[in-house]
């Protein structure tokens, strides 16, 4: 299938008082339509900075993000209005990220009303469908936020996100806040939509067990960088990165029978604040060597469809 | 499975709040388990099972109003904890029994010196100089695998990792016999989850101490517990050694919470969802309280509330099928 994003060179820099921070340093992917693409990541890695550049909520600091061909990262605002009926974000947080103060019906609305072109039926109307939808009961329509537990509210999110049926939606950490029962009910809505619509998802995640079960693709990022990408099975069946290795072994596997050998990883992300050259994971690397913290490594394609930068790929 | 002496033995908690609100909210309902010692016993549940109000009844921090221990006994040392009084209390927590919060970023005082924290902790409890204390102190940080050059640092120069090991470090200074930990790695990265896990199990060997571990991650469960107590609507729904949970689980909920789980069967391209909610804490089912949610409910399930049947030595279910 045809590709719906392509990016370029794409930077995101941000200008604190210490200097300047390499959120997103010079990422380059597309992503087909109708699949999805999982980022996946530890916390300051930039991922989110990512999922919000994709879609314009940040303006990007360098590089170009083609959406069906078309250069969006220096578009006018008319256009950006547009571009919203296409491209949408579920926040994180199913508690910070909803109005307490609009009713559901008024928050699922909302997005149609600033979009402008519907009639008070046709929102009416496309509101409650998308209720049935992502199964709010329709009684709820009145009700506040504060009323209702996490897994409803994040109901709400995916609901305002997809109410204009939009082509790509980026999902930054949908169900990091919720219960694992509920986190299923959730994926599996997801997965649902996907299927009935055909969207494209972004799927932003530090659960690796989440990214496994919901990709086709996934980005391993580390500060700000790529340093992974790969099919999902090939990923997980053949880690390259010694990032990724460390990472995969690191997860708790819920299963007493298998017992992995888990690589500790010593220290802690470095700050992204002006990182030098050289390898970034190279001060956390065992198998560092010289020229890791002298020259950045290049991306390689070590297989077909599997790119990995580092110097070492496929000798580790 | 060895018999062990146990070093705490929960009998019959129950724990309501009174709230004005929602009413009264039956957070913990006759809860019984031992904890042996050497032992680490998973707590599990999801948000609201009452996992938390267990461990702070065990500590008598609970909240009051609006908590309060309706019933039950909690004997630490053959003495029970819940009729001692506060001065007593204090002397027992944090030298005896210690508990490491969930949440790092907030658990620490923002305008104290990291050590200076850990120090009054040693000072408080033993009969050491204040010298002698930051001394101390500055081992536990080492112990931690933090550099004792970072002792005059305050919080806010620690990444969340290492506020961590320093709270895990102040809990560990006074080497209590028991240590309650509320999600010690919940709010951390995977790669420093590691890290934290690995040397939580590390001081344990050292140590000798007994830990509560609250958790809702069976992965941790599985790499850290000996024995594992399912926690549903303040009720301990199932209690087995991991072997039991893990490879003959007994309750649906406990089913549940592993279908839920995305990779558990790779077979399979949808996740097994628990349907519906968790309860309302002030409106709970009147006989199994997942009845509602439980695929193989039937209507005994609704006429009478199942016992807490032995289904072989130590593993303990509460569901009527498991009764059969």
């Amino acid at each position: 299938m045809a590709d719906i994003l392509e990016v370029k060179h794409l930077k995101k820099y941000f200008d604190v008082s210490a200097g300047t921070l390499h959120a997103v340093d010079d990422l380059n992917f597309h992503i087909e339509e109708g699949t999805t693409l999982g980022v996946v990541g530890e916390s300051g890695c930039g991922k989110s900075t990512l999922g919000r550049v994709l879609i314009h909520l940040l303006e990007s600091t360098d590089g170009q993000i083609l959406y069906k061909g078309e250069d969006i990262t220096r578009v006018n605002s008319k256009r950006l209005t547009q571009l919203r009926h296409d491209m949408q974000i579920i926040f994180q947080d199913p508690f910070a990220s909803l109005n307490p103060r609009m009713t559901i019906y008024q928050t699922i609305a909302e997005p149609m009303q600033i979009a402008g072109g519907y009639s008070k039926q046709q929102i009416n109307e496309n509101v409650y469908k998308m209720m049935d939808t992502v199964g709010l009961a329709r009684r709820l329509a009145n009700a506040y936020p504060h009323e209702l537990d996490g897994g409803r509210r994040q109901r709400i999110g995916i609901a305002r996100a997809l109410v204009m049926d939009p082509k790509f939606v980026v999902c930054d950490e949908p169900v990091s806040a919720l219960d694992v029962s509920i986190q299923a009910q959730i994926i599996n809505l997801l997965l649902d939509i996907q299927e009935e619509r055909k969207i494209t998802y972004v799927f932003i995640t530090h659960d690796l067990m989440v990214v496994k079960y919901i990709s086709d693709k996934i980005m391993v990022m580390y500060l700000g960088q790529m340093v992974e990408f790969a099919d999902n099975d090939e990923l997980f069946a053949a880690p390259t990165h010694p990032y990724t290795q460390a990472l995969l072994s690191a997860v708790p596997q819920p299963d007493i029978h298998k017992k992995t050998e888990r690589i500790i990883m010593k220290g802690e992300i470095k700050s992204p604040i002006d990182p030098g050259p050289g390898c970034r994971f190279a001060a956390r690397c065992p198998y560092a060597k010289d020229i890791c913290r002298q020259e950045s490594p290049a991306l390689r394609e070590t297989k077909p469809g599997h790119i990995v930068a580092c110097h070492f790929a496929g000798e580790l | 499975m060895d018999e062990k002496k146990n070093i705490l033995s929960i009998k019959d908690l129950s724990v309501h709040y009174f709230t004005v609100d929602m009413g009264e909210c039956h957070a913990v309902n006759h809860v019984s388990f031992d904890l042996g010692e050497g032992e680490t016993l998973g707590l599990v549940g999801e948000t609201g099972a009452g996992k938390t109000t267990i461990a702070l009844s065990i500590l008598g921090l609970l909240q009051s109003p609006p908590g309060r221990i309706l019933n039950g006994e909690i004997f630490y040392k053959g003495e029970d904890l819940l009729k001692k009084s506060e001065a007593k209390m204090r002397e027992i927590r944090g030298e005896e029994i210690a508990m490491v919060f969930q949440d790092p970023m907030t658990a620490l005082n923002p305008v104290d010196r990291v050590g200076d924290q850990i120090a009054e902790m040693i000072y408080l409890h033993q009969k050491v100089s204040r010298a002698e204390a930051m001394e101390k102190a500055a081992e536990m940080l080492e112990l931690v695998g933090i550099s004792r050059d970072r002792y005059r640092e305050f919080p806010h120069q620690f990444s969340g990792g290492m506020k961590q090991r320093v709270i895990i470090a102040m809990a560990l200074s006074c080497s209590p016999k028991i240590l309650l930990a509320d999600e010690p790695t919940t709010a951390l990265d995977v790669t420093i989850q590691a890290q934290v896990l690995d040397m939580m199990n590390e001081l344990k060997k050292n140590l000798g101490t007994s830990v509560i571990l609250i958790t809702h991650d069976l992965g941790v469960v599985a790499q850290m517990c000996n024995r594992v107590a399912i926690v549903y609507a303040g009720e301990i729904v199932e209690i087995g050694t991991v072997e039991d949970i893990f490879d003959h689980t007994g309750h649906p909920y406990t089913k549940g919470l592993f279908t839920s789980l995305p990779g558990y069967d790779d077979t399979s391209k949808r996740l097994k969802p628990i349907q519906g909610l968790m309860p309302d804490p002030a409106n709970l089912p009147p006989h199994c309280k997942f009845a509602p949610r439980c695929e193989h409910c039937c209507e005994m399930c609704e006429q009478r509330t199942p016992e807490f049947t032995e289904v072989s030595p130590g593993h303990f279910v509460r569901c009527h099928l498991a009764e059969k």
